[in-house]
């Protein structure tokens, strides 16, 4: 049924509209895609902070406890004999109560043993209630029109006007500009707050300030997004940009563009499909490209973290199979030589060296052939190469001064010491290398790499 | 008021209260546990997140059947759980954070799913959100004969089946909570408890929402048993507590949606029971935040004063007392000298003074307060843990000469007779203190 609903609705498509809609033809469109864009863009560099901060949750109690504010605002203008829909009156309604809200959550994790979850489900779930008990009254009592005032929960950025846009980039642009000017406080208050209170900075109105951000974006966002989506557009841009980047600056740019990017595409596509709820349009947006991110982002993605780990194993790997193949013509001082001096190893003496399969130590071989580090000598026998022997001595020599390090400096058996060092020697940088050779050559100046401390299984002895 | 409402509640109005007091206590009774677990925020992005299974169900079915309803909405609910979880541990994403991106997301997905679907089926988003509890006793099902309400059936079935579990695995969800992993040790799944508990809070939830809304069952899970937990230290207390509480929020709620808005000026208009039902929960865990017998607010400000009073009263017997010692006169106004030598504000300082009265410690005479007997004897007991303690700190602690006073002074309220002997025996029965003043001796007071 859902299907040829589909099929209904994407044959019913207006495209020349759509087309009129996706160039910005269309002025409605124009002023409703860059009030949503701008808003993006401002969450999305305020939400960086939140999220460093880990308060992102507390933004959803806020937007939660902006409702009471907006139905009181309308209940008192209309008692007044006002039209109760002025949204200059509604909107300081809901700073009043979404920061009453705030408070609220500060005030309950202080004074009692609430801990700050709980307390964020109380003031959401009771200041809602709050609101919805308003909005009960309003509706009933007939006060005037209070349709309008639904587009506040779930956001209708469809009929926005272009004074109330003007508002949202004003106030997007003030967010954003306090971001930048207040960079480097706001950098010391999400990453080390405690030694910023040492070194003297008003930690406590920092954390003010970025919550009053908080406050303003969620207040200007609520026509567009509406309140139970608003904590969305503030966590989901940071959260992607995290994918991307380890640098502050670079996180906010990116957040704040992705933000931008879902206001105007989210935007856009509730123009084309005046029904849907302009806010979840948004929020669904902002969630794929949070989706792209994780997936493909370039710093913390889950493909380039495999990426990563997998080139890590392949190093591990081969540095495994080059020092097998060393520590095998040390030790088998009998072993068939070729005529030009390296001797040559039987696959077959190698498999035991290490607890890896047939297949497995063939690959590695054929990979290391193929980057010239081995040669084929014989069938079922391999060879080191020149460039292979400099690069075997390099990493035997690692592992055992590693080794030596080891035993003398942290005592560890000699009989242990072999897989501890298994288990660092490829995480060592050529410093700390060539602060070890410092160390340890010393005794042993005369060898290219020194003696294994412990029998090799090559000479008779378990691994 | 109250007269009026009498006059117009009727069977359906107690029908709503006990479809809404089957909701709230099933939520409750669950939510003790999220709340210790620090989970208070998965019901409420659980909560927000079973919509799209909601809708999902009625697109699938086409019918407003419970039991796919609530089959799809606890799937999603225990999805919402898991994915938070792997955002979590495969993005390296703040845990807060994770949650707010899966629930934002499903509820986003889920509007635009029901507002596709309104066109088929009778579902309306606003209806999910604030819940028709007013509506709730119209729909109506036979059970063994007896013509009972829908909602009053699912939720009593759902409230059944949470009372159950937690019945059976009362000793393992505490072991758990408190300690997982002892829990483990102890050979119970903490992770299996973890998930158990995520698909019971979804199953309230969504058999919840039908009939009372979202509000409320965000507020009910929370509310209550955190209103509970500031009442007691006792699980199985707290836990009856908070069931009590979400009863009784959901009778005051019903009351106040038919009176409060009579009280704002607009007579005759009814508002919201559910979320006056919210209101009313948030207005018992204020009361219980303030007035709670241990943790509350106030209990808490009370017990400073009382100490702060009993403080005031010893550094007036003992400043009587000193003066006695040195031969000078009764203070003309001991007020004054408290507030000069103890920082004991004007009023602390009469309300002590009055109080030592009372209590026979001190007695007017010749127009000046003096110490009675009894009063001599506390006095000297007071005075004898102070110069204990300055010869404690000096002989064992090295602590300077011209800095013994004060932190002795701060010892002397806290040294009980135990502690004084313990003291002197220690310090062999000193007869001076380090500045060559005389210890009194306990039970003889130097009559000066």
């Amino acid at each position: 049924m859902f299907l040829a609903d589909a099929i209904n609705w994407a044959g019913a498509f207006d495209w020349s509209a759509a087309w009129a809609v996706l160039t910005l033809r269309d002025y409605n469109t124009r002023v409703v895609a860059l009030g949503a864009a701008c808003l993006g863009l401002a969450s999305g560099v305020v939400g960086t902070f939140v999220l460093l901060r880990k308060r992102s949750l507390l933004g959803d109690a806020l937007s939660h406890a902006t409702l009471p504010g907006i139905a009181a605002a309308f209940l008192l203008m209309s008692a007044a004999g006002a039209t109760g829909k002025s949204l200059p009156g509604l909107l300081l309604g809901a700073t009043l109560s979404g920061v009453l809200g705030v408070v609220c959550v500060l005030l309950i994790v202080h004074h009692t043993r609430i801990k700050q979850d709980a307390a964020i489900g109380i003031v959401l779930g009771v200041f809602f209630g709050v609101g919805m008990a308003l909005m009960g009254i309003i509706q009933n009592a007939g006060t005037g029109h209070a349709a309008g005032l639904s587009s506040f929960i779930y956001g209708r950025a469809a009929s926005m006007l272009a004074g109330e846009a003007l508002l949202i980039a004003i106030g997007s642009s003030a967010a954003a500009l306090a971001c930048a000017l207040l960079f480097k406080e706001l950098t010391l208050l999400c990453f080390d707050p405690g030694f910023g209170g040492a070194q003297g900075w008003p930690i406590v109105l920092l954390d003010s300030l970025l919550m009053a951000l908080v406050v303003g974006v969620t207040v200007i966002g609520l026509q567009a997004v509406g309140l139970i989506m608003m904590v969305a557009l503030l966590v989901i841009p940071p959260a992607a940009a995290r994918f991307w980047t380890e640098r502050l600056w670079a996180m906010v740019l990116i957040s704040g563009g992705c933000g931008a990017l879902s206001g105007l595409l989210g935007a856009m596509l509730s123009a084309l499909t005046p029904r849907l709820p302009s806010g979840a349009v948004i929020v669904l947006v902002a969630s794929g490209l949070f989706g792209l991110s994780m997936l493909l982002g370039g710093a913390r993605g889950i493909v380039a973290r495999a990426v990563g780990g997998w080139r890590v194993a392949r190093r591990i790997a081969r540095q495994h199979l080059l020092r097998a193949v060393y520590e095998f013509t040390e030790g088998a001082a009998g072993a068939p030589r070729a005529a030009r001096g390296a001797p040559r190893v039987p696959v077959a003496a190698l498999l035991p060296l290490r607890s890896w399969s047939d297949f497995h130590l063939r690959r590695e071989l054929e990979r290391a052939r193929r980057d010239g580090l081995v040669r084929r000598a014989a069938a079922g026998a391999y060879e080191l190469t020149g460039a292979g022997v400099v690069e075997a001595r390099r990493v035997t020599r690692n592992h055992r001064l590693w080794e030596l390090f080891l035993i003398r400096h942290a005592d560890i058996a000699p009989s242990h010491v072999d897989r501890d060092a298994d288990e660092v020697e490829h995480v060592l940088s050529q410093e700390m290398i060539a602060e070890l050779e410092g160390e340890l050559t010393a005794d042993h100046p005369e060898l290219a790499a020194p003696p294994s401390p412990h029998r090799l299984p090559a000479e008779g002895g378990g691994a | 008021m109250s007269g009026l409402l009498a006059l117009s509640w009727q069977r359906m109005d107690t029908e709503i209260v006990v479809i809404a007091a089957l909701g709230a206590v099933a939520c409750a009774l669950l939510g003790n546990f999220l709340v210790l677990r620090r989970m208070s925020l998965l019901g409420d992005a659980i909560s927000h997140a079973v919509l799209p299974g909601l809708a999902a169900a009625f697109l699938l079915t086409g019918s407003r059947d419970s039991l796919p309803m609530l089959i799809g909405a606890a799937i999603v609910g225990v999805a919402t759980a898991v994915l938070s979880e792997w955002i979590h541990r495969a993005g390296k994403v703040d845990p807060g954070a994770a949650m707010g991106i899966v629930f934002a997301t499903l509820f986003a997905l889920g509007l635009i799913l029901i507002r596709r679907a309104a066109d088929h089926v009778d579902i309306d988003p606003d209806c999910v959100l604030y819940g028709a509890i007013e509506l709730a006793p119209l729909y109506r099902e036979q059970v063994l004969g007896v013509e009972l309400p829908r909602a009053a059936i699912v939720l009593g079935a759902v409230l059944l089946i949470d009372a159950a579990a937690v019945l059976l695995l009362y000793k393992e969800l505490k072991i758990s909570t408190f300690d997982p992993a002892l829990a483990t040790t102890q050979g119970i799944p903490a992770a299996a408890m973890h998930y158990l508990l995520t698909a019971l809070v979804a199953i309230t939830t969504v058999a919840a929402f039908e009939s009372v809304g979202s509000i409320l069952v965000i507020a009910m899970l929370i509310v209550p048993p955190a209103a509970a937990y500031l009442l007691t230290d006792r699980l199985g207390v707290m836990i009856v507590l908070s069931l009590v509480i979400a009863a009784l929020s959901a009778l005051g709620g019903h009351a106040g949606a038919l009176v409060v808005p009579g009280w704002l000026g607009f007579a005759g208009v009814s508002t919201y029971s559910a979320s006056m039902m919210a209101v009313c929960a948030g207005g018992l865990f204020a009361l219980a935040a303030l007035l709670g017998p241990r943790h509350g607010v106030l209990s808490k400000l009370a017990g400073r004063l009382a100490l702060a009073r009993g403080i005031a009263r010893e550094d007036a017997l003992l400043l009587l007392y000193r003066l006695e010692e040195a031969g000078a006169a009764p203070p003309a106004s001991p007020a004054a000298m408290l507030r000069a030598r103890h920082g004991i504000g004007p009023l602390a300082a009469h309300l002590a003074l009055v109080q030592l009265r009372m209590r026979g410690l001190v007695r007017p005479g010749e127009g000046r307060l003096r110490l009675t007997p009894s009063g001599r004897t506390a006095a000297a007991e007071l005075l004898r843990a102070h110069r204990l303690w300055e010869t404690y700190l000096d002989q064992h602690l090295d602590v300077p000469r011209d800095h013994l006073h004060r932190p002795a002074e701060r010892l002397e309220h806290v040294t009980d007779a135990g502690l004084r002997g313990r003291l002197a025996a220690d310090l062999g029965h000193p007869a001076q203190d380090p500045q060559g003043k005389p210890i009194p001796v306990s039970g003889r007071p130097d009559a000066p």
